[in-house]
């Protein structure tokens, strides 16, 4: 089966099959150093992290919240570009070859490097996905195809806003697992409504095998575990770059992130 | 790209999906989709009803002031040498800038939406104050994102916005002007999508506010065009505009691009000069990118990092331009130049000296530009020079620079 080429499929084929939740965490590429990014990556696997989601810096998140937009900051500030996200990545996979890696980020930094170039490159790096924020589904087809083609996954959001045909629509694109949104809201927002994270699982589930991971909102081992109650995984990003952000040097980050990562793998598993 | 040989249907664009050729579209994160199809939904539907467009029609003549004039600025067309320079005074409008046509237009959406809260992103301020003052007016709560950069120097027009209830939030990320400020909005936007209308200052963003910007503002180019059959008798030779996010340009130039005669001049912040890097120019120095819901042209590095502009004109001090604009340039429609700071300052002192109309900082660009063009015109012809706005809240920036302590 050609799918299961993919590092993603084969991630999630594998939870399943052991009746295990997905944990999926997102970390700034150069933030907290870049030298230190492909120890963070390594210890985000050993704490218990199952996919990584490798945010690319951008001038303009427009859609994080001040946490995240803040380690895009620090990450710009050490030069990191979607380029150094590709050298990082290609280090990363030189020690682990099995760990799905995600590039997530904004259209323009893809745009500059031109859609075939990041889809060749994000292949030859050893990535399997991209999430582009700011690409909806009107807009995301000619990377679809592109990224489809090297059997790497495209990764779309779906939201409490999103409507039926629309969520009919994205999952015909999506592929990989869908990234359900909890929240109207950025990234770190606080808001969770969990009866609400549910029915909107539901509504997609009923257009879509693909696994639902739902992110935004969720700091803690027990969060975690609800919203991925009905789902088949969680994402956690801003307290991950909050303790990178508050961190004094990388040894003390790779620390905090670990204690973190690990407790959320302890209570999904639990 | 050249120039198509048969004549383009400009009212068609943008297509249905928010397209101007390869420019303009809807780029943002999902959450907000379902707002901007909600308000393309209502847009499509209240845009061609009698009753809203009267609405409008009496809101822009009774409130705003309209029809503004199409003075002949004689002073300035003699020492100029050319041309005769006829100046739309949109300086005129209640609250002394073209933004308030379109926040006027946007806020009688927002009262449809029945949304109970506004807000808006602001550089120099005007649209801000155009915001705040529309929300006043129907008694909407408001909230106006500004950069840090630009609240300390456009501290009149903060002021204003605070006396009309709004809320004025200052932004410290990024560069702390406009596109930050945007950048916010659309946060805000994000979190309170369900109770909030955003109204967005300019032609940009995703679909549909460049259409829905553009259109409301299409009043003063529809007015120049009656004013200039009925003043001097024949269509203007030439437009000029300035051009950041290019609200007040499209506005002038949108009613006239099928009149292939008529020659339009859209002028960029040209800074310290294009050369130099130091500007806010994307149509003479920048790429086509993606930034604010839409593709345009930007002005970034080789990362695709949006770079940070300079223009004394804070309302001009953005990195990207309506995809409307990005468009016309590349079909050849309109030309796009630049005024440089020092130029567009002297044109502010030269227009003030000598038709005792202080203009805008932005205006100034155009004002500069329109001075240059009719010196290699032929006195018989004329050129119709947009006065986005008048320049109370740059006196003290102007003053600063010249040393002065007001």
């Amino acid at each position: 089966m050609s799918e299961l080429n993919n590092r993603i499929d084969r991630c999630f084929a594998k939870l399943r099959s052991e009746g295990r939740k997905a944990l999926v965490t997102y970390i700034v590429a150069g933030d907290g150093g870049l030298e230190n990014t492909v120890d963070l990556m390594h210890q985000l696997v050993a704490s218990g992290s199952d996919l990584i989601e490798l945010g690319v810096p951008f001038s303009d998140p427009m859609a994080e919240g001040p946490v995240i937009q803040k380690g895009h900051e620090r990450a710009l500030e050490q030069k990191a570009s979607l380029r150094k996200c590709m050298e990082l990545l290609k280090e990363f996979r030189s020690q682990d070859d099995e760990t799905p890696v995600i590039l997530m980020g904004y259209a323009n930094p893809i745009e500059k490097m031109g859609a075939e170039a990041f889809a060749d490159a994000l292949k030859e790096a050893g990535g399997d996905g991209a999430l582009t924020v700011d690409l909806p589904a009107e807009e995301a087809g000619p990377l679809n195809n592109l990224l489809q083609a090297r059997d790497l996954r495209n990764i779309f959001l779906l939201t409490p806003t999103t409507s039926d045909a629309r969520i009919a629509e994205i999952t015909r694109l999506a592929s990989g697992f869908v990234y359900y949104v909890s929240l109207k809201g950025v990234t770190g927002a606080g808001h969770l409504d969990l009866d609400s994270v549910r029915d909107n699982l539901a509504r997609i589930r009923r257009h879509t095998d693909l696994p639902l991971c739902v992110g935004f909102g969720i700091k803690d081992g027990a969060s975690a575990k609800a919203v991925s109650a009905d789902g088949d995984g969680a994402v956690v990003g801003s307290v991950l770059v909050s303790a990178v952000g508050e961190a004094a040097d990388g040894a003390a980050a790779k620390d905090r992130i670990g204690g973190i990562v690990a407790e959320m793998r302890a209570a999904l598993d639990a | 790209m050249s120039k198509p040989s048969s004549p383009i249907d400009f009212g068609a664009y943008p297509d249905a999906r928010g397209h101007f050729g390869e420019f303009g579209g809807r780029f943002v994160s999902e959450t907000l989709i379902s707002a901007l199809d909600e308000l393309q939904e209502m847009y499509q539907r209240l845009k061609d009803d009698a009753d809203f467009q009267a609405a409008f029609d009496y809101d822009l003549a009774h409130y705003v002031g309209r029809p503004s004039p199409l003075y002949l600025a004689e002073r300035l067309t003699e020492s100029a040498g050319g041309a005769k320079i006829w100046l739309k005074r949109e300086d005129l409008n209640h609250t002394g800038a073209h933004k308030v046509n379109n926040t006027v237009g946007q806020a009688l959406l927002a009262k449809h939406s029945g949304k109970k809260r506004v807000i808006a992103e602001t550089g120099a301020g005007q649209h801000g104050v155009a915001t705040a003052t529309v929300a006043a007016r129907l008694g909407l709560k408001c909230a106006v994102y500004m950069g840090a950069e630009d609240v300390k120097r456009q501290s009149p027009n903060v002021y204003r916005m605070k006396l009309l209830g709004a809320e004025v939030i200052p932004v410290e990320s990024g560069s702390k002007t406009l596109k930050d400020a945007m950048n916010e909005a659309m946060r805000d936007w994000v979190t309170n999508v369900d109770d909030t209308f955003y109204i967005i200052g300019t032609v940009a963003g995703p679909h549909p506010y460049p259409q829905l910007v553009r259109d409301f503002n299409s009043i003063i180019g529809r007015e120049a065009r009656r004013q200039s059959l009925e003043q001097f008798g024949q269509l203007p030779d030439a437009l000029v505009a300035c051009v950041g996010g290019g609200s007040n340009a499209i506005g002038l130039f949108h009613p006239f691009l099928g009149d292939e005669s008529v020659k339009m001049y859209g002028v960029e912040a040209g800074g310290d000069g294009v050369e130099t890097g130091r500007h806010a120019a994307p149509l003479n120095d920048g790429v086509p990118g993606v930034l604010h819901g839409n593709r345009t042209y930007l002005m970034e590095d080789d990362d695709g990092q949006i770079i940070e502009t300079h223009s004394v004109s804070a309302g001009l001090d953005y990195p990207g331009v309506g995809p409307e604009h990005a468009w016309l340039r590349d079909i050849g429609r309109v030309d796009y130049v630049a005024i440089n700071d020092d130029e567009a300052l002297n044109a502010f002192r030269k227009l003030t000296r000598t038709e005792g109309i202080i203009p805008a900082l932005e205006s100034s660009h155009a004002v500069a530009y329109g001075v240059k063009l009719a010196a290699t015109m032929k006195p018989d012809q004329n050129i119709v020079v947009n006065l986005s706005g008048r320049g109370d809240k740059d006196i003290f920036t102007v003053a600063a620079i010249d040393g002065i302590e007001v």
